[in-house]
């Protein structure tokens, strides 16, 4: 019984919130990794790209709920998903268009294309708070839980509850749903392949007839959808304030560097070595011990290795640790 | 290079930010329209170029290169004599300063260079000549990129051409010996259906029987009516094939002939075939 119950504060505590938020890294590193990959630098705007998104969907969010449309126990920010990833295409294919192209005409080298999108960020920084302000944003609506602890503990009739938010399973599925969309796209499809193909040798994919604004804007494109996706999950779990998510560029790009740059695999393993790492270490272990120890050995303290408010100490540790070992990240991407 | 502030990174080495991989050195063009010119004497024709790179000095001077149908014209020449240069010049891969590029009746020296591709002419570099990170078959529908057909047929050809491919086909093709890699690159630009086809050094880093084997499959490629363009250092074996020969010399045409006339020049044979 002990054993069940530990099992269960486990996963509730650790397994579960872990999962979603690993997921939501996931997407966002795998936007980091596509344009590594193909713009060849790291878009420090990212986070703030994914708050972008996310405002423009809590606003058709609270439009269509002005209007009582709404999903049932789904939340309505779902339906105005497609809206804002489509705004927020039009936002990044603009700045594209106003900013990154000249550089890219310049044949710019990309170190200066990092600082360039350091300026995008605070621009896209401004935007967001100009429009939404700095606070908190509710926006979650429909049911709040798929498996209530409540519910559970009537169910299995355990001390401990396990609770699965909405929010929770509808992260998990969509990034799988996401993923699964990104590979078939990048392996199967002309598009994709060209977009690989100008990855590896944008001189070739020239001569091969391959036309980079187009593999530029599908990629832009494919980060829109990511980033929004990516987002708009993380505020419902949590909740929306745009500092948070400049916050995210930390863990974002730990994972994409822990799973090796450019690599979309390591991208996705990357968000869940950091995802685990960072929830395991802040976590306090008392109650899980507590159930597996014998009663004499049971911890006084918390057992909590380090407080909430280090959490992205740990991306750091992570990604001294992965430099020093493995330059290459987890996946061979490329070398750092 | 060149003073653009743009291309300097300040000695930046940091991969953490910055992939280096794969960076294209084509300069950006506007690429301007294809012009109707009188029908010249050659399908291909470079004709008095001279250019450099960006807004450097003039690396071609007056060089004239052409090339027709069923025909191989080889260009040969010691080391930074401007070949490959001409090869870009004739791509539209830096900007002839005078002198024009003339294709099967059109003058397209403002055409970019992937517009060159849409017009039907195949290149293939001498370095980074293939996507390492694809497969062989990758390579392929690369090549086919512009094609909106069925190009199957097309890649059955070249895999007939080079049997070694099919059997590599789902390998990365970085992770081909040099021969095979070369092979990739001949047969991605193949699968356009080129009109005219380009090779720079096609056989750099092949071992003699490769080489010949290479040759051989060019001579094919060549009796299909495909016109060739190509540079070469084993001057005496390439000249041995070639209809047209031209030598260059500090980005000048110095010798213009037949394969043959060139090879039995005395000149030639003293300063370039070594006797
Ligand atoms: N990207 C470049 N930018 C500036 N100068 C260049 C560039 N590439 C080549 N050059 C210069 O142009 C000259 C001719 O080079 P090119 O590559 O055409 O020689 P090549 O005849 O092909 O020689 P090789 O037989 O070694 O291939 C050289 O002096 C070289 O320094
Ligand atoms: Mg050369």
């Amino acid at each position: 019984m002990d054993l069940l119950n530990a099992i269960v504060a486990l996963t509730n505590f650790v397994i579960v919130p872990a999962v979603s938020y690993g997921s939501q890294l996931a997407l966002g590193a795998l936007g980091v990794t596509l344009i590594y990959g193909i713009l060849r630098f790291s878009n420090f705007a990212h986070g703030d790209t994914m708050a972008f998104g996310a405002m423009v969907t809590i606003l058709f969010t609270w439009w269509f709920q002005g209007m009582g449309l709404t999903l049932g126990p789904l939340p309505t920010a779902l339906l105005a998903l497609p809206f804002g990833i489509a705004v927020t295409a039009l936002l990044l294919i603009g700045t594209d268009r106003v900013v990154y192209r000249f550089y890219r005409e310049q044949k710019a080298k990309p170190v200066i294309l990092v600082i360039v999108s350091l300026g995008v960020m605070f621009i896209m920084n401004g935007i967001v708070r100009f429009i939404i302000g700095p606070d908190d944003q509710q926006f979650a609506d429909g049911a709040r839980f798929i498996v209530s602890a409540r519910d559970f503990k009537e169910w299995s009739g355990l001390d401990e509850g396990l609770a699965i938010k909405t929010s929770q399973g509808l992260t998990v599925i969509t990034t799988i749903i996401a993923v699964a969309l990104l590979f078939w796209f990048l392996n199967r499809t002309r598009t994709g392949k060209s977009m690989r193909a100008y990855s590896d040798n944008e001189d070739l994919a020239l001569l091969s007839g391959i036309n980079p604004e187009r593999v530029v804007m599908y990629t832009w494109l494919i980060v829109a959808a990511l980033t929004t996706v990516a987002g708009v999950l993380y505020g419902l779990d949590k909740s929306f304030k745009p500092f948070t998510y400049f916050q995210l560029l930390l863990p974002i790009f730990a994972s994409a560097i822990v799973g090796g740059l450019g690599s979309p695999l390591g991208a996705i393993a990357g968000g869940f070595v950091i995802a685990f790492s960072e929830v395991t270490i802040t976590y306090a272990w008392k109650k899980v011990l507590g159930y597996l120890l014998p009663d004499a050995l049971e911890p006084s303290g918390l057992v909590q290795l380090l407080s909430t408010d280090y959490k992205f100490a740990v991306s750091f540790v992570i990604l001294l640790i992965v430099l020093l070992f493995r330059p290459t990240g987890l996946f061979r991407g490329k070398s750092v | 290079m060149s003073g653009n502030p743009y291309q300097d990174d300040r000695g930046n080495k940091d991969a953490s930010i910055t992939k280096r991989h794969g960076v294209g050195e084509i300069p950006y063009r506007k690429g301007g329209k294809a012009t109707p010119a009188a029908k010249g004497e050659a399908f291909l024709i470079g004709d008095t170029m001279t250019g450099g790179y960006g807004t450097g000095p003039d690396i071609l001077h007056e060089c004239t290169i052409a090339v027709n149908p069923g025909e191989i014209a080889v260009i040969v020449g010691p080391n930074g004599a401007g070949k490959s240069t001409a090869m870009k010049a004739v791509f539209g891969m830096l900007d002839v300063r005078s002198g024009h590029v003339l294709l099967d009746g059109e003058d397209i020296t403002a055409l970019s260079p992937q517009d060159r591709v849409i017009k039907g002419m195949g290149f293939v570099p001498q370095t980074n000549n293939i996507f390492t990170s694809l497969t062989v078959e990758e390579n392929l529908e690369m090549g086919a990129f512009i094609r909106r057909d069925d190009f199957r047929g097309t890649m059955a050809q070249v895999y007939d051409l080079f049997p070694i491919l099919k059997e590599k086909r789902n390998q990365a093709a970085g992770e081909l010996s040099g021969g095979q890699r070369q092979q990739v690159a001949v047969g991605r630009a193949l699968m356009t259906r080129p009109k005219v086809l380009m090779l720079d050094e096609p056989t750099a880093g092949v071992s003699p029987i490769v080489m010949d084997e290479l040759f051989d499959r060019i001579i094919e490629v060549a009796r299909t009516g495909i016109p060739i363009l190509m540079v070469e250092q084993n001057a005496r074996q390439a000249l041995e094939i070639a209809d047209k020969g031209y030598v260059l010399v500090q980005g000048r045409n110095a010798f213009t002939g037949t394969g043959k006339e060139l090879l039995e020049d005395p000149e030639v044979r003293k300063s370039f075939l070594g006797g």
